[in-house]
């Protein structure tokens, strides 16, 4: 199995309101907390280690890719 | 275990458990020129250097054991040894008198501040011979194999014979040897290292040690007191009497129990191992105050390893080759499977039975095995004492999540503990018929009850040689010779109980497994021909 990055939920709308409105009212150590359990959960339900890395890996890019264009701009 | 970066006994402690005299060797009257030759010298008389000598003395080798102390037993180091390891005692003939001295255990109990996240069983099936683990001071295993030693008159065992230098040639290795009355040289075939993790054999060969050193520091405590604890292992994060870091208490004979304690990075070594300090300490954790000392210690632990286990004609083995943080009992554990894999190995080179590339072997076998020891001490060790602000997250994610799951209670890790390796290894023959279960090649023999006895008796019996296990009715078998065979059911088998080997082994009438020297699964059929045995016992042997 490879990692679905096609759209999955009827409504995208309501999964990322779900998710944001989770947070609401949390510090950011709560926020961080929450999300640890719910990377843990989800990543369990999954249940397959190699979509697990390619999520990882997909998701590392969008940092590694903000740090750089970040020291771009201040060069 | 770990290098100590300090090590005291408080007042109490036993101190030496066994005195041993140094005599005169008439190898030391040889003159400058002339010198003394042997096939093996092992060098470093502990668990590993004992056993290897023992296995070697009884395939037959003369052996001489050079250690540079002359007493064993001082500090709390190894106390778990597991089923593989007492299966290889049983081998050397010391199995039952390790057994009948430890303390036998199989369940853990893992504890979250005050309340118990999920407890294992190690062994949750019967019909093996030997227990999962038993817990057994290390002195106690060197004084039987020192016992068993002195019954081999092939074994040359020699105390305060101290290796000063190594001078490797094409047909041996010249071995520079102090003594009390002053230095002798020995030219030996091969040498065997296993003088533990601070190994001066491994400087003389100019070899690295790499790998990683952990920042918490850890409080070992041996204490002898007569409590009402189950004997099992009992393991806390974030407990009530040590806030903030994890314990470790776990019971040992003569009513000494082993305590581990997390210690903080910053923790001044020298106030933490003061008595006074470390008794209000473990008399919370117990509940009350009635134990002594036998020994504290401070250990950072490390896991690292040889780059490369053989140099020339010296050969490392055990905690000299690779080292291991101790949660997980890997480190004289995985030291033990170096010993069996060598033994048979080295023997058969000796005799010239097979070529010198067969040592190869150990090196690709064990140093893997010694890959996945460090990496499972690591993860353990990292799960207790994070690295990262979100490490630590995680992993209160992780308990908070164990109490309500079966998955959090499944990423726990309190410490994995040591099942042997298996081995993706040149001399395993690959499966070509289709298998539901069994082990594969590469895999230990699985025991299993026969006839009044078990599997692993019945290997013995056989020799310890290459043997082939045929089960059921299948064409008659002829074994190739020097290969010993065991039989199950059929006519002039072992009788099975509960079918338990048959389905151990995935068997058919037919079935056959072909296991090496050291009980290793060599190679597997479900029809095998003789053409086919031949050939995996060449491969398995290291002839081709």
């Amino acid at each position: 199995m490879t990692l679905s990055t096609s759209s999955n939920f009827a409504k995208p709308d309501d999964a990322f309101r779900a998710i944001v409105e989770a947070h609401r009212g949390l510090s950011d150590a709560q926020s961080a907390d929450l999300d640890a359990a719910l990377v843990l959960i989800l990543a369990n339900h999954i249940g397959d280690i190699a979509v697990l890395r390619e999520a990882i890996t997909l998701a590392k890019r969008r940092v590694t890719d903000a740090a750089q264009q970040q020291q771009q701009q201040q060069q | 275990m770990a290098q100590a970066n300090s090590q005291v006994q408080d007042g109490t402690a036993n101190g030496a458990k066994t005195q041993f005299g140094y005599r005169r060797h008439v190898d030391q009257d040889h003159s400058a020129t002339e010198i003394a030759e042997h096939p093996v010298v092992v060098v470093g008389a502990g668990p590993v250097g004992l056993s290897l000598a023992i296995d070697l003395a009884q395939r037959g080798q003369n052996v001489v054991l050079l250690d540079d102390a002359d007493r064993i037993g001082e500090g709390s180091r190894a106390i778990c040894f597991s089923k593989r390891s007492l299966e290889y005692w049983d081998r050397l003939g010391v199995g039952d008198r390790m057994v009948d001295k430890g303390v036998v255990w199989s369940v853990g109990r893992i504890f979250h501040g005050p309340s118990e996240l999920y407890q294992f069983n190690l062994l949750p099936e019967q019909g093996r011979k030997r227990p999962a683990f038993i817990n057994l001071q290390q002195f106690y295993a060197e004084a039987y194999l020192v016992d068993r030693v002195e019954q081999l008159p092939a074994i040359s065992l020699r105390w305060r014979n101290k290796v000063t230098a190594l001078e490797q040639r094409n047909d041996g290795v010249v071995v520079s040897i102090a003594t009390p009355e002053g230095p002798y040289r020995l030219l030996a075939a091969y040498v065997i290292a296993c003088d533990g993790a601070r190994s001066s054999l491994r400087q003389m060969v100019g070899a690295e040690f790499a790998g990683q050193v952990f920042e918490d520091q850890f409080l070992i405590a041996d204490v002898r007191m007569t409590a009402e604890f189950p004997t099992e292992r009992w393991f806390w994060f974030d407990p009530p009497f040590h806030a903030g870091r994890s314990a470790l208490l776990h019971k040992q004979p003569d009513d000494v129990w082993r305590i581990d304690l997390q210690l903080r990075p910053d923790a001044d070594p020298a106030a933490e191992k003061r008595p006074e300090n470390v008794r209000p300490r473990i008399a919370r954790m117990l509940g009350h105050d009635k134990f002594e000392f036998e020994w504290i210690s401070l250990y950072k632990f490390q896991c690292r390893r040889m780059d490369r286990f053989i140099h020339g004609r010296v050969i490392f083995a055990g905690d000299a080759a690779h080292q291991v943080s101790p949660f997980g009992a890997r480190g004289a554990n995985s030291g033990l499977e170096d010993a069996e894999n060598l033994a048979w190995k080295l023997d058969r080179v000796l005799r010239k039975q097979s070529p010198e590339r067969l040592l190869d072997s150990y090196h690709v076998e064990r140093s893997a095995a010694a890959d996945e020891n460090i990496r499972e001490s690591t993860r353990s060790t990292d799960f207790m004492a994070p690295n990262t602000p979100q490490e630590a997250r995680l992993r209160k994610a992780v308990l908070a999540l164990a109490k309500e799951t079966e998955f959090g209670k499944r990423m726990v890790n309190g410490g994995r503990l040591s099942v042997p390796t298996v081995y993706d290894s040149p001399l395993s023959t690959p499966d070509r018929d289709s298998w539901r279960a069994g082990p594969r090649p590469g895999t230990s023999m699985y025991d299993a009850p026969i006839d009044g006895r078990y599997l692993t008796d019945a290997f013995i019996e056989q020799g310890k040689r290459f043997a082939c296990l045929a089960f059921g009715n299948g064409n008659a078998l002829e074994a190739p010779d020097s290969v010993g065979l065991i039989r199950i059911g059929g006519e002039g088998g072992f009788a099975e109980r509960d079918h338990l080997a048959s389905a151990r082994y995935d068997a058919e009438p037919g079935t056959t497994y072909l296991l090496r020297p050291d009980g290793y699964v060599a190679a597997r059929f479900r029809h095998p021909t003789r053409a086919a045995l031949d050939a995996a016992l060449s491969r398995a042997a290291g002839l081709n």
